[in-house]
């Protein structure tokens, strides 16, 4: 029998989900003032918004269930590289426009099947944060749904480009649907969903949106992998620096 | 990366129901689904209302600056047509 006990794994569970939050989050809050047009980067930044909040409700449950006295912040500003446990399609810098819309498509497909499922968490207090976080992610898959038709059906270059932007993020997606010993408690306790289930839902809404974009579902590659076991690309380090550079320099400090 | 700009459209918000829609400033949009979109992350953000509506500026039909006089001026010397030249009873609940 495992050894991991129901509370320990929510607190993993929990903390995986507010580490994909934050570090996508922090991803695309790199677009505020660089976005495409005026309306696009409030757009894009409204998300980034939306992502962070989300990541503070989990992180402070985390924080909670762990019960030694760290803090949501503690959390976010003073774990290192190895100790963030969010799946590497959430750290890919952010490229150009066309990969960062791909990227999170995608990542938006999966939480949107995700947040909906866990509305009927045996968790309380997980299922109360996702209602609050379905209804947004049914909001990002609305807007980048829209992109994906708009650049895939658009001009040869657009096609091209959001087209290359999907290859490029697709190795990363078998990660979001991987099952380990905290997944698998997760299940069993009625907490999460079924990871084979929500990769049927994400296939199928995700192949829908390209096929009516007229764009190549990419062929299946070897996996990258390794985020929730605390294994990054070389990028985390960089989005982690910048992230945490001021509660680093000056610790404790408020204002 | 042609610099042509979207279509513009106008914004407007209803605050609460009951109200009326208000012209709160404008957007621009490649169509209407985007535009509501824009307007619902541009114009909703505080919180500032519970219904959008969005038309494009090319759509509205605006009196021009120089028809004022024709238009608006003849109605300034027809002050009995504000209902100030009634009496009302006193009893009168308003």
């Amino acid at each position: 029998m495992s050894a991991l006990t129901r509370q320990a794994a929510l607190f993993e569970y929990v903390l995986r989900l507010g580490d994909d939050a934050l570090i996508n989050g922090q991803r695309l809050s790199e677009w505020c003032g660089h976005g495409p047009f005026l309306e696009e980067d409030i757009g894009l930044a409204n998300t980034a918004l939306d992502l962070i909040g989300r990541a503070r409700m989990l992180l402070s449950y985390a924080a909670d269930l762990e019960g030694r006295g760290r803090t949501e912040d503690d959390l976010a500003y003073l774990r290192d590289e190895r100790q963030w446990f969010n799946v590497l399609i959430m750290e890919l810098p952010r490229g150009d426009f066309a990969f960062s819309t791909a990227r999170q498509f995608l990542v938006d497909s999966y939480n949107y099947f995700l947040y909906e499922a866990l509305q009927a968490s045996t968790d309380a207090r997980l299922a109360a944060i996702a209602g609050k976080a379905f209804k947004e992610a049914k909001y990002h898959l609305r807007h980048t749904s829209e992109w994906m038709l708009r650049l895939g059906d658009g001009t040869q270059e657009s096609h091209a480009k959001i087209q290359q932007a999907l290859e490029e993020a697709w190795p990363y997606t078998g990660e979001l649907f991987e099952v380990d010993e905290v997944e698998q408690q997760i299940l069993q306790a009625g907490i999460g969903p079924d990871a084979a289930e929500l990769a049927r839902q994400w296939q199928k809404k995700v192949g829908a949106v390209l096929a009516e974009a007229g764009l190549q579902r990419p062929k299946e590659v070897w996996p990258q992998t390794g985020g929730r076991q605390g294994l990054h690309t070389e990028h985390m380090g960089y989005l982690l620096a910048e992230m945490q550079c001021v509660q680093r320099a000056y610790p404790g400090q408020q204002w | 990366m042609n610099d042509k700009h979207l279509p513009l459209w106008e914004v407007f918000v209803r605050s609460r129901r009951g109200l009326d829609h208000k012209h709160v400033g404008s957007i621009h949009a490649a169509d209407a689904e985007q535009a509501m979109q824009y307007a619902r992350d541009t114009y909703t953000r505080r919180n500032e209302g519970g219904s959008l509506w969005v038309v494009r500026s090319a759509d509205i039909h605006a009196s021009q600056p120089e028809d004022e006089p024709s238009l608006f001026e003849p109605a300034e010397d027809k002050i009995y047509r504000h209902p100030t030249f009634y009496d009302v009873p006193e009893d009168l609940k308003l």
